[in-house]
C-alpha cells in the first residue's frame, strides 16, 4: 500500500492558500514594512557611522580589544569590497528573523519549562522543524508569500526557533531545586519566582540560545538567496550561477565576517550581567566604604567563638 | 521533667503560661511518594501499589521557643517531615496545626503569606540566590512582603550584623566560604521576623570546626530571639547539643522522642542504643539538663560542705558557692568535681540560681547504661 503523504501535505497547503490568503498577505506586508525600515535605517546613515556603532557595540558587549579591532577592520573590508548594501540587507533580514524567532521561541521555552505536558508535545515538533532540510521550507513559503525577502525570512524563522525554545527550557529546568524551594519557602508567587529567580539564572543559557538562533539565521541567508531574498545570499547565488569565483568568494567572506561578529558579540552578552553587576557592586562598596571610614568597622552584634 | 522546668527563665513567667500549649502540633503525618505515572507498558500493573512510604504515621508537638530536633540517617524521612510543615511537600495523610491554624487547609495565597510571615527555612546547601548580593538575598522575604526598598535594606543589614557579616552587604554569595554562606542563610530567615525556623541539615555541609561555630552562633541567637526551631540533622552529637527535644526517625517511623537525657538514659530500641554508645556524653549534656531543685536544707550550701572551690570566683574576695550556667557542658565542669567539690549551683543567664548539680547525678549520667535490649 502506498501512502500519498506528500499529496496530503500539498492539499493542506492549497487549502491554506485558498482560505487564508488574506492572512499571509497581511504578514507579508507587515514583514516587508519592518525589514524595509530596518534596512533603511542601516543604509541611510553613512557606512562609517554604522561601522563605528557596530564596533562600539562589540566593545561594550565583549570588553575585548581584539574583537573590537577585528570588527572595525572586517566591516571596513566589506565596505572596500563594495558589498556594503548587500551586507546591510542581509543583516536586516537576520535581525528581523532573529527578533521574531526569539519572540516566539523564548516564551514557548518558558512554557515548556513550567509544564511537562507542553514540553512533551513540543519536543517532536522541534525535532521536525530542526531536522527537515531547509530547502523544503522554501517551497510552501514561496507559495504563501511569493518571491523576495519575506519567504526567506519566514523559512529562517521556522528554522531558527528550536534552539531558542530548547535552551530557554534547559536554562530554567536545570536550576538547582533548592533555590526553587528557597524562593517558595519565603512565600514568593510563581510569577515573581520566574521573574526574579528563574529567568536571571537561566540568562546565560538563553543567551547561548540567542547565539544559536543567530547562527542558524545566518546560515539561512545564503539559502534564502535562492528565492530572491537578495543581500549576500543573492551575491553568492549569482556567483554560483555565473561561475564567478571572485564574486562568490567575496560574498562568502562577507557572510563569514557577519557570522563571526554576531557570534562574538552575543557570546559576550551571556556574561554581561555578571560584568555589569560587578562594576555596580564595586561602585556601591566604594560608596559604603566612604560612608563608614570615619568610624571603625561595625562590630558584629554577637561575637562568635 | 525537672530539667525542662529549670531551664525556663523565671522572669518569663507569663510566657511560660503560653508554652504549655503546643505551638506546632503534627498528628499522624504520612507521606507516600508515588513514582511518576508509568508510561511503560510493562510496569503498568504494579505502579499503583508501588508508592514509597517516606513518612509513616508520625505525631509530635513543639512548644513555643523550643528547639525541636529531628534526627535520623538519610532516607529516614526527616527532610520530608520538615517540608510538610511549610507544605513544600503536601502530606498524604495527617494534620499539622501551627498556632491554632490548620496548615493543610490554607489556600495558595494564605499559604504564601503564612510562609512569608510565620515560618522561614534554612537549607542544607544554603539556597542562596547566586545572582543577588548578600543584602538582596537577605531582603528577599521582605521584598516579597512588599516592604519598600529602604526599610528592607535597613532590616537586612541589621540581620547581617547579627551574624557578623554586616560589613559585606554588597558581596556576592560565591565570594564567601561555606560557613559564611550559611550565616547569610540564617540572616535571611531572621530578617523576616518569622516565629518559626525550619532548618534542614543546615550545618551538615560545613567543616567540623565551622560547624561548632555555627552551633554556638545559633545558641546565642536563640538566647536573644527565642524562635521556635525545627532542626533536622543526622548527627546525634549535634542533636543533643542543640535540642530541647529530639525525635529519632528510622525508615519513616518515629523511634523515640524525648530530651537528650531521655535518649541517653533509656534508649527505646537497639538502633538508638547503638547511636548513643558513640556519643561523648560529657560534651552533649548541659548543666541545665541534670540540675535538680533544692531539697530545702541544702540551699545556699554548695561546695563549702565538701571542699573549697577549686577556682576562686573572680567577683569577690570571699569564696562563694561554685556556680555555673545552664548551657555549660558537663565536660567543662569535670575539673571542678575532680577538685573535690560535690555540688555546683546552676544559674540562668541573668545569674539567678535555679537549682543544683550534684556529683552523684553527673557521674550517673556519664556512665553508660547497661544494655536494656541485649547487645
Amino acid at each position: 500500500m502506498e501512502l500519498n503523504v506528500g499529496g496530503w501535505f500539498e492539499s493542506l497547503i492549497n487549502w491554506c492558500l485558498a482560505n487564508l490568503g488574506w492572512f499571509f498577505d497581511g504578514i507579508a506586508w507587515l514583514t516587508t514594512q519592518i525589514v524595509g525600515s530596518v534596512e533603511f535605517a542601516l543604509i541611510v546613515l553613512h557606512p562609517l557611522v554604522i561601522i563605528a556603532l557596530l564596533t562600539a557595540t562589540a566593545a561594550f558587549m565583549t570588553r575585548s580589544i581584539g574583537i573590537t579591532v577585528f570588527s572595525a577592520a572586517a566591516f571596513l573590508l566589506i565596505l572596500s569590497m563594495g558589498l556594503w548594501l548587500e551586507t546591510m540587507a542581509s543583516l536586516s533580514i537576520v535581525l528581523v528573523s532573529v527578533a521574531a524567532a526569539l519572540l516566539i521561541g523564548v516564551p514557548l521555552g518558558i512554557w515548556a519549562a513550567l509544564s511537562s505536558a507542553v514540553s512533551a508535545v513540543m519536543r517532536p515538533v522541534l525535532d521536525l522543524m530542526q531536522a527537515m532540510p531547509v530547502f523544503v521550507y522554501l517551497i510552501p513559503a514561496v507559495f504563501f508569500f511569493g518571491v523576495g525577502q519575506v519567504p526567506g525570512i519566514a523559512a529562517t524563522i521556522v528554522f531558527a526557533i528550536p534552539p531558542a525554545v530548547r535552551l530557554t527550557e534547559l536554562g530554567i529546568r536545570q536550576m538547582d531545586s533548592e533555590l526553587l524551594e528557597a524562593a517558595q519557602a519565603f512565600g514568593a508567587k510563581k510569577s515573581l519566582i520566574l521573574r526574579d529567580v528563574q529567568l536571571p539564572l537561566a540568562f546565560p543559557s538563553i543567551m547561548v540560545g540567542v547565539n544559536q538562533v543567530i547562527m542558524l539565521a545566518l546560515s539561512m541567508v545564503v539559502v534564502a538567496g535562492l528565492v530572491g531574498a537578495g543581500g549576500l545570499g543573492g551575491v553568492v547565488v549569482q556567483g554560483v550561477a555565473q561561475l564567478d569565483t571572485a564574486r562568490g568568494f567575496e560574498g562568502g567572506l562577507a557572510v563569514v565576517i557577519l557570522a563571526v561578529y554576531l557570534d562574538r558579540v552575543t557570546g559576550g552578552a551571556s556574561s554581561l550581567p555578571g560584568v555589569l553587576r560587578k562594576s555596580n557592586r564595586l561602585r556601591k562598596e566604594r560608596a559604603a566604604a566612604k560612608a563608614i571610614t570615619p568610624q571603625a568597622n561595625p562590630e558584629p552584634a554577637l561575637a562568635v567563638h | 521533667m525537672n530539667a525542662m522546668y529549670l531551664e525556663a527563665p523565671t522572669q518569663d513567667r507569663k510566657e511560660d503560661m503560653n508554652t504549655a500549649a503546643p505551638f506546632i502540633k503534627a498528628e499522624h503525618l504520612t507521606k507516600i511518594f508515588y513514582p511518576p505515572r508509568a508510561r511503560s507498558l510493562l510496569s503498568r500493573k504494579s505502579s499503583l501499589q508501588n508508592g514509597f512510604k517516606a513518612v509513616d504515621d508520625v505525631s509530635f508537638e513543639v512548644k513555643r521557643g523550643e528547639i525541636f530536633v529531628i534526627m535520623g540517617l538519610s532516607g529516614s524521612g526527616k527532610s520530608t517531615i520538615i517540608r510538610m510543615l511549610n507544605r513544600l511537600i503536601d502530606a498524604t495523610q495527617g494534620s499539622i496545626v501551627i498556632d491554632g491554624k490548620d496548615v493543610g487547609a490554607l489556600d495558595p495565597a494564605k499559604l504564601r503569606a503564612f510562609r512569608n510571615e510565620t515560618i522561614n527555612m534554612v537549607f542544607q546547601h544554603f539556597g542562596l540566590f547566586p545572582h543577588k548580593s548578600l543584602l538582596d538575598n537577605v531582603a528577599f522575604g521582605l521584598k516579597i512582603r512588599g516592604v519598600d526598598r529602604q526599610t528592607r535594606e535597613a532590616k537586612a543589614t541589621e540581620a547581617l550584623n547579627l551574624v557578623g557579616l554586616g560589613d559585606r552587604t554588597h558581596a556576592m554569595p560565591d565570594q564567601l566560604s561555606g560557613g559564611m554562606r550559611q550565616r547569610v542563610g540564617l540572616a535571611r530567615a531572621l530578617a523576616t521576623d518569622a516565629e518559626i525556623l525550619l532548618m534542614d541539615e543546615p550545618f551538615s555541609a560545613l567543616d567540623p570546626l565551622i560547624r561548632q561555630d555555627m552551633q554556638q552562633l545559633l545558641i546565642e541567637l536563640q538566647r536573644n530571639f527565642k524562635k521556635t526551631i525545627v532542626f533536622v540533622t543526622h548527627d546525634l552529637d549535634e542533636a543533643m547539643h542543640l535540642g530541647d527535644q529530639i525525635m529519632v526517625m528510622k525508615e519513616g517511623k518515629q523511634i523515640q522522642r524525648g530530651t537528650a537525657l531521655d535518649l541517653l538514659e533509656s534508649p527505646a530500641d537497639p538502633y538508638i542504643e547503638k547511636f548513643v554508645a558513640e556519643v561523648n556524653r560529657s560534651k552533649v549534656l548541659h548543666a541545665g539538663m541534670l540540675a535538680e531543685p533544692f531539697t530545702g536544707a541544702d540551699h545556699e550550701d554548695g561546695c563549702r560542705t565538701g571542699a573549697r572551690p577549686v577556682t576562686p570566683t573572680t567577683d569577690g574576695a570571699e569564696p562563694r558557692v561554685q556556680h555555673t550556667t545552664t548551657t555549660t557542658v558537663i565536660a567543662d565542669l569535670l575539673p571542678v568535681f575532680a577538685g573535690g567539690c560535690d555540688r555546683i549551683h546552676v544559674t540562668n543567664h541573668q545569674g539567678l540560681v535555679l537549682g543544683q548539680l550534684t556529683a552523684k547525678k553527673v557521674f550517673a549520667a556519664l556512665s553508660p547504661k547497661e544494655s536494656v535490649h541485649g547487645a
